[in-house]
């Protein structure tokens, strides 16, 4: 299967007074392909939207490369996007400022209608895309105002599918919405991957969301993926310390309560990174060989960067115990 | 023994624009001494304003009928310096955001001690060392440091702990905590809601805990209050109510989660939306959504009855519901 987006190895910097330069995002590899759905999942600070916005083309990173379809991804400025990138949409946490208050939906739905669609071919498009989303053609008159948070998502999502995108990478697009809305939003987005084959990175903090539908989820710590596996494997057997904390931190419906496990520490400044392993410190397996940087093993379909996963140096461990 | 907090038939209108709106209807529920009790509901619903309304807190205009009482104190009837000695040290209150619930240019020390200074009369040093107490007892490492440290030295978790601290600082015996692991990483959030339990079990405190995740529900609480449209619709220990809820709303929330099970369409979400304040159908308020309605459900809201031990469900039709596992 080709990658329809292929983020290779990208680093972001940012500068900040008095830290000098801090690496939100430290090295990091992930492929989407068309009709494939790949969640990223991590704590607040990991780095996820900085990422996103390097994906799309909003930042610049300071190393690696993004390539959409094949071509790599030029960062954002005042010249007009190439046609090729028009394919790459994004879909933003916050409803509420992804919308311009003072359009109407129609008008902002127009923007995004490709120019080789004209007359009254254009207003049909817009009705259709309200259609797809779930919105009623009347939509098009009113302003954003005039809907709820999850009814401005859909429009949002219309907004995203009016150029007809190839990928669509959304940070956290249901994190702002009620339960029942949150269903319908993420229902609308699964439903549009696989029916018209687009490709998906879908961002969250939500582990219980991304289980229910990506195809492969990826989580990432401190600026770096620990571990990428198909969602399934990912749950029933994780090969990460930090997956299987992040995945037990999840509190479950049962017949009596039952409080989640809690993780030792808080994430570290990325300022401040640890040596090594960034999960070390807060890992109830570390041993020796996490003074050193793991690398991304490959363990057949999926990846961990842990050195239990190591056979030489998980003996060890053994061994040494 | 009474329960600590007692409301009963509570009803509260708001002002507005085209005259009062109605926004909970015939409100009854109950927090004991040291329980955990769970209140869900969509946005809207009507949770916060319950909490606003058992701390004074409703804009002016409002309107109140039915009763509340805590420890023996009506709070309906209180005046503004009777509001002064229940809220604190009798009810505490923790929000969803820690930022903005904190003074971004004080000391974490400063609104921590402030509180006890004038509330309970204590000098610097008797409240510095108070201070330091409840931030260890938050789990805030290096208190003494926290004390000088300004809140956006803090991250998210740090800073609602900091928050808990605050609201605990006149030893109240009952906390309202308002969706405060809402905003919050998952294990962030696994570390608040054990510091809650620990609060209950090694002080007696009771906490109130408002939430929409029926997870954090299940995990903390021992019971628990749906509410739909300003009004419980279900009641019961927090176990029976998610592994087998008898009103369709109860169903739908937990249809609407996700469930692992990983198949499009395994998120069942509930069709339209909740009624705006005011303009609820008459009779059952959630009728228009569910699944179940009959013709009795439009007539009048059918009034919350008793199911089953400890367990009250205001629903006519009671169906049969499938609940998907977890």
């Amino acid at each position: 299967m080709s990658s329809l987006l292929r983020i290779s190895d990208v680093q972001v910097e940012y500068r900040s007074r008095g830290n000098g330069r801090v690496r939100a995002v430290a090295g990091v590899s992930l492929d989407v392909a068309p009709g494939q759905i790949v969640g990223l999942v991590g704590e607040s600070g990991c780095g996820k939207s900085s990422l996103a916005r390097v994906a799309v083309g909003l930042t610049p990173p300071s190393a690696g490369e993004v390539s959409f379809a094949g071509r790599p991804i030029t960062p954002l400025g005042w010249r007009r996007r190439p046609e090729t990138e028009i394919g790459l949409q994004m879909v933003f946490q916050n409803p509420y400022a992804s919308l311009n208050p003072r359009r109407t939906i129609g008008a902002q739905l127009l923007d995004g209608v490709p120019a080789t669609v004209t007359g009254a071919a254009r207003n049909a498009r817009v009705v259709e895309l309200l259609d797809r989303v779930g919105m009623p053609a009347e939509a098009a008159d009113r302003y954003p105002h005039q809907f709820s948070g999850g009814q401005r998502q859909r429009l949002a999502i219309a907004r995203a599918l009016a150029p007809q995108p190839r990928m669509i990478i959304a940070d956290e697009p249901v994190t702002a919405l009620d339960a029942s809305s949150q269903a319908q939003v993420v229902n609308l987005l699964v439903g549009l991957v696989r029916e018209l084959d687009m490709g998906m990175l879908f961002i969250s903090h939500d582990l219980a969301l991304v289980h229910e539908i990506a195809d492969v989820t990826a989580v990432m710590y401190l600026g770096r993926i620990v571990e990428t596996a198909p969602t399934r494997e990912l749950w029933r057997d994780p090969r990460h310390p930090y997956t299987r904390a992040l995945i037990d931190a999840v509190p479950q419906i049962g017949p009596t309560p039952r409080l989640p496990a809690t993780l030792a520490g808080e994430v570290p400044d990325p300022a401040n990174a640890p040596t090594g392993c960034r999960f070390r410190p807060r890992c109830a397996h570390a041993f020796a060989p996490c003074g050193d940087q793991p690398p991304t093993l490959d363990l057949g379909g999926r990846s961990a960067a842990c050195w239990l996963n190591d056979p030489a140096t998980a003996s060890a461990a053994v061994a040494s115990h | 023994m009474a329960p600590l907090l007692d409301v009963d038939s509570l009803a509260v209108t708001l002002p507005g624009p085209r005259g009062p709106l109605p926004i909970l209807h015939d409100v009854s529920l109950t927090v004991d001494e040291g329980e955990l009790v769970g209140i869900a509901g969509e946005s809207g619903c009507g949770k916060s304003l319950t909490a606003q309304t058992l701390l004074g807190l409703l804009p002016p205009g409002a309107t109140v009928s039915g009763s509340a009482r805590f420890a023996g104190t009506d709070l309906l009837g209180l005046d503004q310096r009777g509001w002064q000695r229940v809220r604190g040290a009798g009810i505490a209150m923790v929000f969803q955001d820690p930022t903005a619930a904190l003074h971004p240019m004080l000391t974490i020390g400063r609104q921590l001690t402030e509180h006890m200074r004038v509330h309970l009369r204590m000098d610097r040093r008797a409240a510095n060392r108070r201070a330091v107490e409840l931030l260890d007892q938050v789990r805030i490492p290096d208190p003494e440091r926290a004390l000088r440290s300004y809140p956006h030295q803090f991250s998210g978790g740090m800073r609602q702990r900091a928050a808990i601290a605050i609201a605990l600082a006149a030893r109240p015996r009952l906390l309202i905590a308002d969706e405060p692991t809402t905003a919050l990483d998952v294990t962030v959030q696994a570390g608040i809601l054990a510091l809650l339990d620990r609060l209950r079990a090694e002080t007696g405190l009771a906490v109130a805990f408002i939430t929409h995740d029926l997870g954090v529900l299940s995990a903390l609480t021992t019971r628990g209050y749906v509410f739909y449209a300003g009004r419980v619709v279900e009641t019961g220990p927090t176990g029976e109510l998610l592994t087998a809820p008898t009103h369709p709303y109860t169903a739908a929330l937990l249809g609407a989660r996700p469930h692992g099970t990983q198949a499009v369409g395994t998120l069942r979400p509930i069709p339209g939306g909740p009624p705006a304040p005011g303009q609820a159908p008459p009779g059952c308020p959630f009728q228009p959504r569910c699944g179940y309605a009959e013709p009795a459900c439009g007539t009048s809201p059918p009034p919350l009855t008793p199911a089953g031990e400890h367990r009250s469900v205001a629903c006519v039709v009671r169906p049969h519901l499938e609940v998907a596992a977890r």
